[in-house]
């Protein structure tokens, strides 16, 4: 029990120093009083002594990234932690089941079409959902096969096939406006985050949420094979469909506005399951917390440890990989 | 309590038996024989309203099972399958607590109620001292024991138990059919599969021999558990002996 408790404070309490962190770190430091003199102000709408420049760093420049970070690792996160519950398999996540690079390929075409925010997260969560029910259709079809390695290479086979589609799309895009927005976008990046994005992501990321909370007991049952559930009560169509939707959803908001961000959907609700158990009720929490931190702290470290940006793709790669060689190798037993 | 009429069941495209008709009354104990691949997990399948009739009709206190709910059915049937480990580490605790669901709103998860009711079966199983180990990592008894307490844990009116004492020793085989007598005594009806006719003797009310997917025979097991029914479901010679105490044992034939 104690183990539980202090795992969800020390990740709330990471992620509100990473916050200040994040916020003070850059070209133009801000302290914490400043932070809260500002936050404080504003809130009470009273005067405050800072400059502008600081009013602009704060409200415009970090405070969207700083946000968005949060958003998009608590909701790959998420996501992650429904896709591993459902698919009975902790080896899943976004990125292995196609669904990034599925709602990639929507966000892609929406930026080829020149559309604007809301149908590029709108394309991003179709292209997920196509990809996802792809994979698990082809995937649960191939028998006499292990089936967490034919959902693993399904997925794989699924997301080089959409990936050649979005090499076609950028191919065919205009090499002056739309090719530069969809590579940058493509390699994964919060530095372009205006708070327009972050107030689309923001409600699309919730409304994936709250029935996951909702059903956070009944996501339990989904873990056990099929017949099993459904003798328990459970409609377990019914169910994963929701739960499909949803987590698919959460991916395709994050997508959306910082482009494909590998691994984190892996590896954090692999950590967080680690500390507390599978129980998605308690789980789900935690592992929103930790992947909000993560995401805040590979963004803030790539916008401040060289002279350029460091894509937070990269970072969570460097971090991914290895772990996820060691989960294939060694760790059958921990989850 | 369950009535089954002239029943056909299978698999889309492969029937696997058919012409099953039996009844169950409240707490009556009822077991099913027959040979592997006898139809056994397909019909206990079809009775839980896992798989749709192929003919014939499956009726739950006097309604057909296609009326009810899946919720509905689970707050009557409780289904113990064959045992499996299942990928996460789930506790044995949390296991038999997701036999609360079917009592449980969508969005409700279990509360100090289902929790008392979660203990008591795990006490009944004597798994209290398993409560907090992971299921990935108890025996395989010990998870079909925690199968039973989660199917205890739905308070079913009828318990469907598929093979229940396959992987458990000896102790713990006594233990489960003991925990049958002790259901129905309490006026819940047991539906259990098994591979040892002995256990029929020593638990049912009635056998049922499946063979094929066709019945054999349906009656008390003094009656129909004869060395001529045994010949025909398993292919060998068995003899039947009289103990002193009013049972029977079976007894195979060690040459031919």
């Amino acid at each position: 029990m104690s183990v539980r408790r202090a795992s969800y404070l020390v990740a709330a309490a990471a992620l509100a120093g990473l916050a200040a962190l994040a916020f003070g770190l850059g070209r133009y430091p801000i302290s914490v009083p400043e932070l809260f003199t500002l936050l404080g102000a504003k809130l009470t709408g009273s005067e405050h002594a800072l400059s502008s420049t600081a009013e602009t760093v704060i409200l415009q420049v970090r405070g969207p990234r700083v946000l968005a970070a949060m958003v998009v690792g608590a909701a790959l996160a998420a996501a992650g932690t429904a896709y591993q519950g459902m698919f009975r398999n902790p080896l899943v996540s976004p990125d292995i089941l196609g669904v990034s690079t599925g709602a990639a390929l929507g966000a892609v075409l929406a930026i080829f079409l020149s559309l604007g925010i809301l149908m590029t997260q709108a394309f991003a969560f179709a292209g997920g959902l196509l990809a996802v029910g792809l994979v698990y259709a082809v995937g649960s079809r191939l028998r006499g096969h292990d089936p967490l390695l034919a959902l693993v290479l399904t997925g794989v086979v699924i997301g080089t096939l959409l990936g050649s589609a979005i090499a076609l799309l950028k191919y065919l895009a205009d090499p002056y406006n739309e090719l530069p927005a969809i590579t940058f976008w493509l390699l994964g990046s919060l530095a372009a985050i205006t708070p327009r994005d972050l107030a689309s992501a923001t409600p699309a990321a919730l409304a994936g949420l709250l029935p996951l909370l909702l059903l956070r007991w009944r996501v339990n049952l989904l873990a056990l094979p099929d017949d099993e559930a459904r003798a328990l009560g459970v409609d377990t169509r019914r169910l994963r469909v929701v739960v499909v939707a949803c987590a698919t959803l959460m991916t395709a908001a994050a997508v959306a506005v910082s482009g494909i961000i590998g691994w984190v959907g892996l590896l954090i609700p692999h950590a967080a399951r680690l500390l507390v158990g599978p129980d998605f009720g308690r789980l789900l929490p935690l592992a929103m917390l930790m992947g909000a931190a993560f995401m805040l702290a590979v963004d803030t470290l790539g916008r401040t440890a060289a002279s350029i940006e460091i894509p937070p793709g990269v970072l969570t790669a460097l971090i991914g990989t290895p772990f996820f060689l060691w989960l294939f190798a060694v760790a059958r037993r921990t989850w | 309590m369950l009535a089954v009429e002239s029943l056909g069941f299978g698999f889309p495209g492969r029937a696997v038996g058919r012409e099953v008709t039996f009844g169950l009354a409240d707490g009556e104990v009822m077991c099913v024989l027959g040979p592997n691949g006898g139809g056994k997990t397909t019909l206990f399948r079809t009775l839980l309203g896992l798989l749709e009739p192929q003919e014939g009709e499956v009726r739950l206190e006097g309604r057909p099972l296609g009326a009810y709910a899946r919720q509905a059915i689970a707050r009557r049937i409780g289904y113990v399958p064959q045992g499996h480990a299942g990928q996460f580490a789930y506790t044995v605790r949390e296991v038999v607590l997701m036999g609360r669901t079917a009592h449980l709103g969508a969005f409700a998860a279990p509360g100090r109620a289902d929790r008392e009711v979660a203990e008591r079966a795990l006490a009944l199983l004597g798994l209290e001292t398993l409560a907090e180990r992971p299921i990935t990592q108890v025996s395989g008894g010990e998870r079909q024991l925690a199968l039973v307490a989660r199917a205890l844990a739905q308070e079913p009116r009828l318990l469907v138990m598929d093979e229940p004492t396959a992987s458990l020793d000896f102790g713990n085989q006594v233990r489960i059919l003991r925990r049958i007598r002790a259901l129905s005594e309490h006026g819940i009806s047991v539906l259990f599969s098994t591979h040892d006719p002995d256990h029929a003797f020593l638990a049912a009310d009635r056998a049922l021999l499946l063979a094929e997917g066709r019945m054999i025979a349906l009656g008390t097991p003094k009656d129909v558990i004869r060395p001529d029914t045994l010949a025909r479901m398993y292919g060998v010679e068995v003899e039947v002996v009289p103990l002193a105490g009013g049972g029977h044992t079976c007894l195979p034939a060690m040459t031919g």
